[in-house]
């Protein structure tokens, strides 16, 4: 009983068509409070399509979509905020969400960039708009989060910052979260449960079993996918947002 | 110490500026310039309507509008060519139907020069009352959906996604659109009341760095406009309309002075 209380979101066995072809088709997958999903494959695949029929940006054409929760937060692929719009981070933080500058200040602090404040949103680096968009994501304490590629743009340090962080809020927040991710070190060291997607579900299931699909090994190449099974192992520290080492 | 028909087409032209000054921002950062002048275009057969049924002249023009924009949104799913083409189609086929309407209504004299540039001049108080109410439900109505219109002006998917229902509101925000046109076509005339949407607008957007600033620069220029605009062609003689749009651009042209010098500073 209490886990069927437990989830968030069932997609089974959905897809979107856009004239004139399938953008993905017969998905199944379920998130649950405390759990990391993620989504991986190719450009093209499907994931982002996925991830939006999750937050009903998309509904599906056919399949079903249910989900059993309004405290949805998403940090999306690409957002272009065009220069006639003026806009501070901290209006930003405020989108879709009423804070106070006490909030504000925590969230942006828990990703490493509260100085920005008051900053301008078009003059920020795509590291620190990306640490931005996940701070306001955190900020909405959702109870089910939608990542989709939330390190692209940030340098390498900063990604283990920022997957430190992503790991943080699901065991923090308690909330379950959906994550699209090329990062496959990551991706297999720290979820719960990955999706393998090519237009279609190629294999699913947990990473350590994942690896070792042959359809996983055909999409990612026998090099790549061998590699990482070495790779999954703990960071013994962690990293400030400029990269030097925290004690 | 002014004509009466001075004063009233004062406080009318600022009513319009107070409400012009937020909807300005909303279509410059949604980047509907071309939409908001295709409404306008629109009016024209609008208002020909009006006089053929003899219906009420802003009553009429709201409903062309709020019609042209449903048909926008439907032609937009029925084909793949792009939206400027689109609003050029509806702009100027409605502008033309208007001028064809208005050949079969011989009996009436229309003031084509008024319609296309507005009389302000001319305001009844009847007109003060129509612009004035009006005005405060629209502007009410923009400050209850305020925080769904503006996360959905900043990004659809996101607002969508995080239940701010994007498209009602962008639809209700269409109507409002509507609905200033139809409350400022009599004043400001079809062809000059985009511009002062936009001039207003832009010329906030040089001088501000937050979205809540630039609407309430933008309402304060577009008052600016208005008072100095009506009592310059008051003093030399020219239309009011168009005078005050001419502000509205000087206006503007000064919003980029700051700018230009802090470019120099910083070198």
């Amino acid at each position: 009983m209490s886990s069927k209380n437990n989830l968030l979101v069932n997609l089974e066995n959905a897809g979107v068509y856009k004239s004139p072809k399938w953008l993905i088709r017969g998905v199944s997958l379920e998130v649950r409070r405390g759990q990391i999903v993620t989504l991986i494959g190719p450009n093209g695949s499907g994931k982002t399509t996925t991830a939006k029929m999750v937050l009903s940006i998309l509904e599906p054409d056919e399949g079903s979509m249910k989900r059993y929760t309004d405290k949805i937060a998403y940090v999306p692929q690409k957002i272009n905020i065009d220069w006639t719009m003026p806009l501070r981070v901290v209006d930003f933080m405020r989108l879709t969400n009423n804070l106070n500058d006490n909030e504000v200040s925590e969230s942006l602090n828990q990703t490493g960039v509260e100085k920005l404040f008051k900053e301008q949103i078009h003059g920020l680096s795509g590291g620190e708009f990306q640490r931005v968009l996940l701070a306001r994501a955190i900020a909405k304490k959702p109870e089910l989060l939608v990542l989709d590629e939330p390190v692209q743009g940030v340098d390498f340090n900063g990604e283990i910052d920022l997957y430190n962080i992503i790991k943080n809020i699901s065991a923090n927040l308690n909330c379950g979260i959906l994550l699209v991710s090329h990062d496959l070190h990551f991706v297999m060291s720290a979820t719960d449960h990955v999706v393998c997607l090519n237009g279609h579900i190629c294999c699913s299931g947990k990473p350590s079993t994942v690896i070792k699909d042959k359809a996983y090994i055909e999409l990612f190449g026998e090099h790549r996918s061998k590699t990482l099974t070495y790779y999954q192992h703990d960071h013994d520290h962690t990293h400030n947002s400029d990269g030097s080492v925290s004690s | 110490m002014f004509d009466d028909f001075f004063t009233r087409a004062l406080v009318t032209g600022i009513g319009i500026a107070i409400i012009t000054g937020p909807l300005g921002c909303l279509v410059i950062w949604r980047r509907l310039s071309y939409f908001g002048d295709t409404l306008a275009h629109s009016a024209l057969l609008g208002v020909t309507l009006a006089y053929a049924f003899s219906l009420n002249i802003a009553f009429s023009v709201f409903i062309i509008s709020a019609v042209i924009a449903l048909l926008l949104l439907n032609l937009q799913k029925r084909t793949r060519l792009a939206g400027d083409s689109l609003l050029g189609l509806l702009a100027h086929s409605t502008l033309a139907i208007g001028l064809v309407l208005m050949g079969f209504l011989s009996s009436i004299r229309f003031d084509i020069m008024g319609l296309l540039f507005g009389d302000i001049l001319s305001v009844t108080v009847e007109d003060i009352a129509l612009v004035w109410i009006g005005g405060s439900v629209i502007l009410g109505i923009l400050y209850f959906i305020w925080k769904s219109l503006f996360s959905a002006t900043v990004n659809f998917d996101l607002a969508s996604a995080e239940g701010m229902q994007p498209n009602i509101y962008n639809m209700i925000f269409t109507l409002l659109l509507a609905g200033v046109i139809a409350l400022s076509i009599k004043m400001i005339g079809t062809l000059l009341i985009t511009g002062l949407l936009i001039i207003p607008a832009a010329a906030s957007r040089n001088i501000t760095n937050n979205p809540k600033q630039m609407v309430f620069v933008a309402i304060l220029i577009g008052i600016l406009s208005v008072t100095i605009g009506l009592f310059t062609s008051l003093e030399l003689n020219t239309s009011s309309g168009p005078s005050i749009i001419v502000i509205a651009l000087i206006l503007f042209i000064i919003s980029l002075i700051p700018l230009e010098l802090r470019g120099k500073l910083q070198k």
